[in-house]
């Protein structure tokens, strides 16, 4: 019997690629325990309680058609702006949620990190599904204002490409987890980069067209001279899409929505790689 | 022969010392750029040297290596910072080793801190699948165990309720049921039996020693508690700066403890020991000591004899001296008191006095001494105190061991049960029926 039982083995060093993704399974229990204690436990002695979720990004949408849409007056190609704003906010603040909580890991969790052992993995993970359930919650907001300006004549025209929305979530899942990790992994040693990261992601959000609309602006539009480098970042041909799929305006990229995979798969690759090496030891330096 | 459960093979941990990681880029950054124009690093200390400052190391843990076999509850103790915690740390994988390789054969269940992962927020029930979950159990294992769980921590008419509304009491009681009922072949446990009630942690010693001997599970214990180790562990590891310094059995590996960690002065030069801020200093006790002792052993049934030097600043009325003896754990013992009268100004003395240890049991004790002042109204004033200020050691006196133990029938004595004095007693039983 005893030589049947698992040896587990502990040694200073292991090789780039000893991930121990299998272990994750065993642990599948606790992720989702961590996803429902991250949901009870944020929206307990609140009085709106999951309300919230809508408030926020309804806030935002309100502030950028004010601002973006009134006061300067960007087009919203021919949508109203509210709608416009709000397609954008629900992914964006899906992935700057999931970004920036992933991204504090190690540093918020050390409590716990440093007194029992389970794959640090868990904790990201959970985090990014845990925002799933927000975004469940602002996805459905968001359905109900495409069906009435549908409704309405407004412009607005969802179509096939709606079929999409799993693969969108999932690779900006993958992404923000990704970047995540690699941050956490960083922030070990470099406390700097958790100051950068709000920062960043505000940042961010500008080179991604979430407040205006990159088809009415010269430079960035297909054919623009500035077009291929802002079709580089990830995040602009999942939102392009998404836009795409429920307003029926701008358009699809094919190309770059296969670059945007391809620097998620990366980026994820490196940041499980990055957040491997870091997780055995980094209870000595945090 | 079966293979042991857990292999320890030449471990060592090394830590860097002073600013450990955590430094900011900018930081880093500056003391590159200043070593490529051949400056003097901005972040070095003043004066200090630059590669002491650079490699400054630590080894917590330095060629450590030991087997522990199934169904053993070891006892790894130490002073602080000997190497204990690092040594649990590595094994329940919270941190990795610098050098050596440890073998675990079987599941290991950590509890370096008990009700880890717990949420105030969350009931006492969310709150078991939660902490069981961290420990590495399913959802499916915990669901066959909560009820077990619940009935050993005694708690089933809280479950229901949110753990913040938990006294600290309950909270550890769930937590430690938890943790007991994991199906894991290894248990590893930093002092966590020290909370809870004297009862409850009975409970926990009682259920730890079962799984032990009965269900073959290996228990990896740290603990400054002499006595749990005692009656928890067959084996006993002393580590002394990062190595193991004994293994073997608990009775030696405790007095083998004792004997590198005791404060063995036999002499106290009290400047150094902090007075409470209620101390007048009307008097100063200056020095105390053992006299005529090499160590500070005691045999029991035997007589402690200190001396103490001390002098009076200012004019005193009816001054007393208080002498207490606690255990190490703190509890107290007993005291003494010794009447001096009134004392004129700047007069120095020396007083020998010899307690009476009778009926002290085997074990560590604190000597303290006070000095009081009861002025014409009745009223104390504190004029000098020295907590702590001599250890002694009390030794099993055979002859009395074989005594006590035909009287109460080889029972062992435990301090947290018991407490640290056995009367002397004459009794006298007759049969009436």
């Amino acid at each position: 019997m005893d030589e049947n039982r698992p040896v587990t083995v502990i040694k200073p060093h292991t090789g780039w690629l000893d991930l121990h993704l299998g272990e994750l399974l065993h642990y599948k229990d606790l992720i989702f325990l961590f996803v429902k204690r991250n949901f009870v436990s944020l929206y307990k002695q609140t009085v709106l309680g999951p309300a919230w979720a809508v408030i926020q990004p309804l806030l935002t949408t309100v502030v950028f058609s004010l601002v973006f849409g009134n006061i300067a007056g960007l087009a919203a190609d021919g949508v109203p702006t509210f709608i416009f704003y709000l397609t954008a906010n629900v992914m964006w603040g899906y992935f700057s949620g999931c970004l920036t909580t992933t991204s504090s890991t190690f540093i918020a969790n050390s409590g716990i990190l440093g007194k029992v052992y389970f794959p640090r993995l868990v904790m990201p993970i959970s985090t990014v599904l845990s925002k799933l359930i927000d975004f469940a919650i602002q996805y459905a907001f968001m359905i109900i204002f495409v069906i009435y300006f549908a409704l309405t004549n407004s412009g607005v025209h969802p179509n096939w490409y709606m079929l999409m929305t799993p693969v969108l979530l999932l690779q900006l899942a993958m992404l923000s987890l990704g970047v995540g990790i690699i941050i956490s992994a960083a922030t070990t040693k470099y406390r700097d980069l958790r100051m950068l990261v709000s920062f960043g992601v505000q940042l961010w959000m500008y080179a991604t067209p979430v407040a205006y609309d990159m088809f009415s602006i010269a430079g960035f539009a297909p054919g623009g001279k500035y077009y291929h480098i802002y079709m580089c970042n990830p995040v602009t041909p999942i939102i392009n899409m998404f836009r795409y799929a429920y307003l029926g305006i701008g358009g699809v990229d094919w190309f770059y929505y296969g670059i945007s995979w391809v620097v998620t798969l990366v980026i994820l690759f490196i940041g499980v790689i990055m957040f491997t090496r870091v997780e055995r030891t980094f209870m000595d330096t945090v | 022969m079966s293979l042991p459960m857990i292999e320890i093979d030449n471990i060592s941990k090394e830590y860097r010392l002073g600013v450990i990681g955590g430094t900011t880029l900018n930081a880093e950054l500056q003391t590159k750029i200043a070593k490529l124009r051949g400056k003097e690093d901005p972040n070095s200390k003043i004066g200090a040297k630059q590669p002491t400052h650079r490699n400054e190391r630590f080894l917590a843990l330095d060629g450590v290596s030991f087997n522990v076999m199934p169904g053993e509850a070891v006892g790894i103790i130490g002073h602080n910072g000997a190497g204990k915690s690092t040594l649990l740390k590595l094994i329940s994988r919270v941190t990795a080793p610098s050098a050596g390789e440890i073998r675990l054969r079987g599941r290991v269940a950590s509890m370096l801190e008990v009700g880890t992962g717990f949420h105030p927020e969350l009931t006492g029930r969310e709150n078991v699948y939660l902490n069981g979950a961290i420990l590495g159990m399913t959802k499916a294992e915990i669901d066959r165990k909560f009820d077990e769980i619940v009935e050993f921590a005694e708690m089933a008419q809280f479950i229901d309720t949110p753990v913040k509304r938990y006294s600290s009491g309950m909270y550890v009681k769930l937590a430690f049921s938890v943790a007991a009922h994991l199906d894991s072949e290894i248990m590893i446990m930093d002092e966590v039996l020290a909370v809870g009630d004297a009862k409850f942690q009975n409970k926990c010693l009682g259920k730890m020693g079962d799984e032990a001997s009965s269900n073959n599970r290996t228990i990896l214990y740290v603990s400054h508690n002499m006595s749990t180790i005692q009656r928890l562990c067959t084996r006993v590891i002393v580590l002394d700066h990062g190595r193991v310094v004994f293994d073997g059995d608990t009775p030696s590996g405790v007095a083998k403890y004792l004997a590198v960690n005791r404060e063995s002065d036999t002499v106290n030069y009290l400047e150094n020991i902090e007075r409470s801020r209620y101390c007048q200093r009307g008097i100063v006790m200056e020095k105390v000591s053992f006299p005529e002792k090499e160590n500070n052993l005691f045999l029991q049934g035997g007589k402690v004899h200190f001396r103490l030097q001390w002098r009076t600043t200012k004019k005193l009325l009816n001054v007393v001296m208080r002498a207490y003896v606690n255990h190490v754990t703190a509890t107290p013992v007993g005291f003494t008191s010794i009447p001096f009268g009134d004392l004129d100004a700047g007069q120095h003395f020396e007083t020998d006095v010899e307690i009476d240890i009778a009926g002290l049991i085997p074990g560590s004790y604190y000597l303290s001494c006070e000095f009081h002042e009861i002025d014409s109204s009745g009223a104390t004033t504190w004029q000098d105190c020295a907590d702590n200020m001599l250890q002694f050691e009390v030794l099993e006196n055979r002859e009395i061991k074989l005594e006590l133990m035909d009287h109460t029938n080889k029972v062992a004595w435990n301090h947290n049960n018991w407490g640290s004095i056995r009367f002397q007693v004459s009794s006298d039983n007759r049969l009436v029926k």
